[in-house]
C-alpha cells in the first residue's frame, strides 16, 4: 500500500517530459507525409490534390471506421472487401432491373441504395450471428464469408463485368463528382462518418462495451453486459458502413466486377491498427483510424507525384508503416 | 542481521541493503535477507509492502537499484528472465506459468528438452518425468495435459520442475492462495521432502498460521522497509499482525448484530440443481450474513452463479422478497436487488487494462447515460464516492486497475458491485490473496452493510473468515449442502465435520430459522 496518508485521487499525472508516441505517433506520421509531399512537389498541397486523395480514401475510410468498432470489441471482419464488391453488383442489377417500370432518375437509384443498405445489413447479421451465437472464431467466419461474397459476384458478373445503364449512371454520378462548397460528397459523408463513429466509441454505452467485450470478455459478461448483441451490432455496424461507401464508390466507375474491392479489408484493418486500436481488442480510437486511412492513402499520392522511387513499391511502405504502428503500440505496455 | 536459530551455516543465497526503485517511487528501502540449506524462510507483509519486487529480485527478474545478491557466499549478479534456473534458484509465479496445451513432461523439460540426435527423446522425458513425480507421490500421468489438471496439480507439475532444474533455492509467491486444506496439507509434506534434501525454501504467505507452521525464520516487509526477521517460534498470530500493519488489529472481525427475529426472508432456495449444484435450499433474512463454507470445489460458486443466472439452472424454485424468479442475464439479477461478486478479480471482475473509472461503472453504466451520452462528470462523482467510501487508494485517476495493489482491486471491485444498490450481495472469496489491514477494511464494510440493512452471502474458504462474520454458516460438500450450522455450534471443527463428509445434516427445520 502507499503511504497511509497518500491522496486517493490526485488530479495530476506525474509523467508528461516524454512524448506519448501512441497518442501522437499517427499525428506525427501524417505530418512528416505533408512536409515530404510538400518539399517534393509544389503540386502536393492543391486543393485538386488533397480532395483527390481524401475522396478516394473515403470508401476505405468509411469501411475502416465499421471495422475499428470490431476490432476494438476482440472480433475482425475478413469479408468487407468480397462484400463491397456484392453490394456493388447487386445495387446495379436492381437499379438496371427497375428501369423499365420506373424510367431514369433518382427513384431507381433511391431503391438501389436502399436495396445496397438491406444487403449490408444482412451480410453483417450472417457474419454477426455466425460468430456470436455460433461460437466460431470471427476469423474463420469471415474467411469463408469472403470467399462466398467473392465468388458471389463472379457469378453475378458471370465472370465479366456488371455495368450500370449510362443514363442512370450520368444522373448517380454527381454523388461521386460533385460536392457542397467544393468538398465532394464522399469526402463530407466520409467527416459525417467518422464524427460520429468517434461520439459513438468515446460517448456511448455501446463504444464503452465494445472495449469491456475486447478487453475481457468474461468481465464484460459477469458485469451484465450483452456480450453477444453488442458484439453482433458491430458486425451489422460494419455492414451498413460498407453499403455506404458501396453507395458513393458505384458512380464513380459505374461497374462491378471480381476484382471490385480486392484487398479493401487489408487497407482498413492497416489503418484502424495505424490509427493506434489494438489489435486483440479492449482499445479503440476512430480519429486513429481517419488518420491511419489518410496516412496511406497519401503514401501512394505522394510515390505518384515524385520521379525517384517507383510508385509501384506502394505497398511496400505501406506494409512498413503498419508494421512500426504495431512496434509502437508494444512498446506502450513495456 | 538477525539470525534466530544461530546455525553457523553460510546462506546459500543472501541479499544485503537491497533497494529498488520503479523510475521516482522507491519500493524497496536496504533491505537484508538470507536463507541456509534446508531452511524454510517466509516473507509476509501487507500487499504493496514489496514482498514480490524482493522475490523478483531474488530470482533474477528484477535487478536491485542498489545493493548486493550472495549466492554460496560470492557476490553475484543474477542473469534475467529466469535464466538464474540454471544456477539453481527457481521461482514458482503466484500465476502459474504453464504452456495450457503441454504435456506434463514437455512442461517439466520445456527449454532444456532430452533429445537423440536431431530428434525429441520423448521416452526418456516420460520416464523421466515419471520418477521426479513419483519422488513427490503426486499421481498425475506425465502424458495428461496441463489444462485438463488442477491448480494443485498443476502447482505441483511446477515443484517436479523445480526439482528436475536441480533446485537449490526455490521462492514460491503464495502458494497456497488457491488451494484448500488438503491440497495445502500435500503441499505442506513436498516442501518438507524438499528441505531435507537441503532445498532453500523462500515463500510469501498471507495465512499467518501457515507460515508459523512451516517456517523457521520469518522476515516482516511493511512499506518497502524491513520491519524485522524473527524465528517463527517467537512469533505470534498478533505480533505478526502487529510487524506487518505497524498498528494493533485488536478487532479483526467486527462484533455481530443478529438480525431481528422477525426479519422477512428476503432470499429463498429450494432444490436448486445446476451443473456441479444439486438439490441446495436456503433462506436468507434481512440484515443477515450467511457464509458458505466447504473445500475447494465443493459446488458454493456454482450455487451463486446459478441463482444471478451466470449458469444455467436446471431444477429447483427461486424467490427474491417472496416472489419466484428465474434469472437467465446478470442483468435481470441486477435490476432485482441482487448482485454476485465474483472471486476472479483479474479474470471476471475487472477489466486491468483500463483505469478505475470505466471499471467501477461497468456494470451501471445506464445511469450514467444522459440523453443517451455517457455522462464522465456524473462518472467521476461515483468515483470520487467509491474512493471515500471503501477507501481505494491509487496514485492518480489514470492508473490501470491492473497496477493497484490486490487489496485495492477487491475494494474497487466492492465500490463497483455496491454501484448497483443490491439489497442482497453475494460476495464470493471477498479478501483472497489481500493483506491483513485491508481484510480488516473489508470486514467492517461487510458488517456495516449488514446493519444497514442489507443482506449478504459471504462464499470463503478462509474458515476464520467464515466464522468471524456469519450468523449462519451453510458447508457444501460435492456440490450438494452438507449440513447448516448456527449460533455457538459456528467452530471450524464442526464445519470441517460436515465438509469432510464425517457429519451429515441440513435438517429440514433449521433451513428456515
Amino acid at each position: 500500500m502507499m503511504s497511509a496518508s497518500a491522496p486517493e485521487i490526485a488530479a495530476k499525472p506525474a509523467r508528461g517530459r516524454r512524448i506519448n508516441l501512441t497518442i501522437w505517433g499517427p499525428l506525427i506520421a501524417l505530418l512528416l507525409l505533408v512536409l515530404l509531399g510538400i518539399a517534393l512537389n509544389p503540386n502536393f498541397l492543391t486543393y485538386n490534390n488533397i480532395t483527390n486523395v481524401l475522396a478516394r480514401s473515403s470508401f476505405i475510410g468509411i469501411i475502416a471506421i465499421g471495422a475499428t468498432f470490431v476490432i476494438t470489441s476482440g472480433g475482425l471482419d475478413l469479408s468487407v472487401g468480397s462484400m463491397a464488391a456484392v453490394i456493388a453488383g447487386v445495387m446495379i442489377i436492381v437499379m438496371n432491373a427497375l428501369i423499365p417500370s420506373m424510367g431514369i432518375g433518382w427513384g431507381v437509384i433511391i431503391i438501389g441504395m436502399l436495396a445496397g443498405l438491406a444487403l449490408g445489413g444482412v451480410a453483417g447479421v450472417g457474419n454477426g450471428v455466425m460468430v456470436t451465437r455460433g461460437r466460431i472464431e470471427a476469423f474463420i467466419v469471415t474467411l469463408g464469408t469472403m470467399g462466398i461474397f467473392r465468388s458471389l459476384v463472379t457469378f453475378l458478373a458471370d465472370g465479366g463485368t456488371l455495368s450500370l445503364n449510362f443514363q442512370v449512371a450520368d444522373v448517380y454520378r454527381p454523388v461521386y463528382y460533385d460536392g457542397l462548397f467544393g468538398v465532394p460528397w464522399p469526402i463530407i459523408v466520409f467527416v459525417l462518418v467518422a464524427v460520429a463513429g468517434e461520439i459513438v466509441m468515446r460517448r456511448t454505452a455501446f463504444g464503452r462495451y465494445c472495449a469491456a467485450i475486447g478487453s475481457n470478455e468474461q468481465v464484460a459478461r459477469y458485469s451484465s453486459i450483452s456480450v453477444d448483441n453488442v458484439r453482433l451490432l458491430t458486425y451489422i455496424l460494419q455492414g451498413v458502413l460498407v453499403a455506404v461507401a458501396v453507395m458513393l464508390y458505384v458512380p464513380r466507375l459505374g461497374s462491378a466486377s471480381s476484382t471490385t474491392g480486392v484487398l479493401w479489408e487489408l487497407e482498413a484493418i492497416a489503418a484502424v491498427i495505424i490509427g493506434g486500436t489494438t489489435l486483440k481488442g479492449g482499445f479503440g480510437r476512430v480519429w486513429g483510424t481517419v488518420v491511419g486511412v489518410i496516412i496511406l492513402g497519401l503514401i501512394g499520392n505522394i510515390l505518384n507525384l515524385q520521379s525517384f522511387i517507383s510508385p509501384y513499391l506502394n505497398g511496400a511502405f505501406q506494409g512498413v508503416i503498419i508494421i512500426l504502428a504495431v512496434l509502437l503500440q508494444r512498446s506502450r505496455r513495456t | 542481521m538477525a539470525s534466530a536459530d544461530g546455525t553457523e551455516t553460510t546462506p546459500i543465497l543472501a541479499a544485503s541493503r537491497i533497494s529498488k526503485s520503479f523510475g521516482e517511487i522507491p519500493v524497496l528501502f536496504s533491505v537484508d535477507f538470507d536463507v541456509k540449506p534446508g531452511e524454510v524462510h517466509a516473507i509476509i507483509g501487507e500487499n504493496g509492502a514489496g514482498k514480490s519486487t524482493f522475490i523478483k529480485i531474488l530470482s533474477g527478474f528484477e535487478q536491485p537499484t542498489s545493493g548486493t545478491i550472495m549466492f554460496d557466499g560470492n557476490p553475484i549478479v543474477l542473469p534475467p528472465n529466469g535464466e538464474a534456473e540454471s544456477l539453481g534458484i527457481v521461482l514458482i509465479h503466484q500465476e502459474l506459468n504453464l504452456a495450457e496445451h503441454l504435456t506434463v513432461a514437455d512442461s517439466i523439460f520445456l527449454g532444456r528438452e532430452l533429445k537423440r540426435g536431431p530428434f525429441l527423446d520423448v521416452r526418456q522425458m516420460y520416464e523421466r518425468s515419471k520418477a521426479i513425480l513419483d519422488t513427490l507421490h503426486v499421481p498425475v500421468d506425465p502424458n495428461v495435459r496441463i489444462n485438463t489438471l488442477s491448480v494443485a496439480d498443476k502447482q505441483m507439475v511446477e515443484i517436479a520442475k523445480a526439482i528436475s532444474r536441480d533446485a537449490r533455492v526455490l521462492i514460491m509467491d503464495e502458494p497456497t492462495a488457491v488451494l484448500s486444506v488438503g491440497e495445502t496439507k500435500t503441499l505442506f509434506e513436498q516442501i518438507n521432502r524438499l528441505t531435507a534434501r537441503g532445498v532453500a525454501i523462500i515463500f510469501i504467505s498471507h495465512k499467518l498460521d501457515e507460515v508459523m507452521q512451516l517456517a523457521q525464520r520469518v522476515t516482516v516487509l511493511r512499506d518497502g522497509q524491513l520491519i524485522a526477521t524473527v524465528g517463527s517460534s517467537s512469533l505470534t498470530p498478533d505480533s505478526a499482525a502487529q510487524m506487518m500493519v505497524g498498528r494493533e488489529l485488536s478487532n479483526l472481525y467486527p462484533p455481530k448484530h443478529e438480525p431481528d427475529v422477525d426479519a422477512p426472508r428476503v432470499l429463498s432456495v429450494r432444490n436448486l440443481e445446476a451443473k456441479g449444484v444439486s438439490d441446495v435450499s436456503f433462506d436468507l433474512r434481512k440484515g443477515e450474513i450467511l457464509g458458505f463454507a466447504g473445500l475447494i470445489g465443493s459446488g458454493r460458486t456454482a450455487v451463486a452463479e446459478a441463482i444471478v443466472g451466470l449458469v444455467h439452472r436446471t431444477g429447483g424454485e427461486v424467490e427474491v422478497n417472496g416472489k419466484a424468479v428465474n434469472f437467465t442475464k446478470v442483468s435481470q439479477s441486477v435490476a432485482a436487488g441482487l448482485a454476485y461478486m465474483t472471486k476472479d478479480r483479474k479474470g471476471k471482475g475487472l477489466l486491468v487494462n483500463m483505469g478505475l473509472q470505466p471499471n467501477l461503472t461497468l456494470l451501471t453504466l445506464k445511469r450514467h447515460l444522459k440523453g443517451g451520452f455517457i455522462d464522465s462528470s456524473s462518472e467521476a462523482k461515483a468515483l470520487e464516492r467509491a474512493t471515500r467510501r471503501f477507501d481505494i487508494r491509487a496514485r492518480d485517476a489514470s492508473v490501470r486497475v491492473g497496477q493497484l495493489s490486490g487489496g485495492n482491486q477487491q475494494k474497487l471491485m466492492l465500490g463497483k458491485t455496491m454501484e448497483s444498490e443490491p439489497e442482497i450481495i453475494i460476495i464470493d472469496e471477498p479478501t483472497r490473496g489481500i493483506d491483513v489491514g485491508t481484510k480488516q477494511q473489508i470486514y467492517h464494510i461487510i458488517a456495516a452493510l449488514a446493519a444497514e440493512g442489507k443482506s449478504i452471502i459471504v462464499i470463503s474458504s478462509e474458515l476464520p473468515e467464515v466464522i468471524g462474520l456469519s450468523h449462519r454458516v451453510l458447508v457444501m460438500r460435492n456440490g450438494r449442502m452438507a449440513g447448516l450450522v448456527e449460533g455457538a455450534e459456528i467452530t471450524e471443527a464442526e464445519i470441517m465435520r460436515y465438509a469432510a463428509g464425517i457429519k451429515q445434516g441440513g435438517n429440514d427445520e433449521r433451513l428456515s430459522a
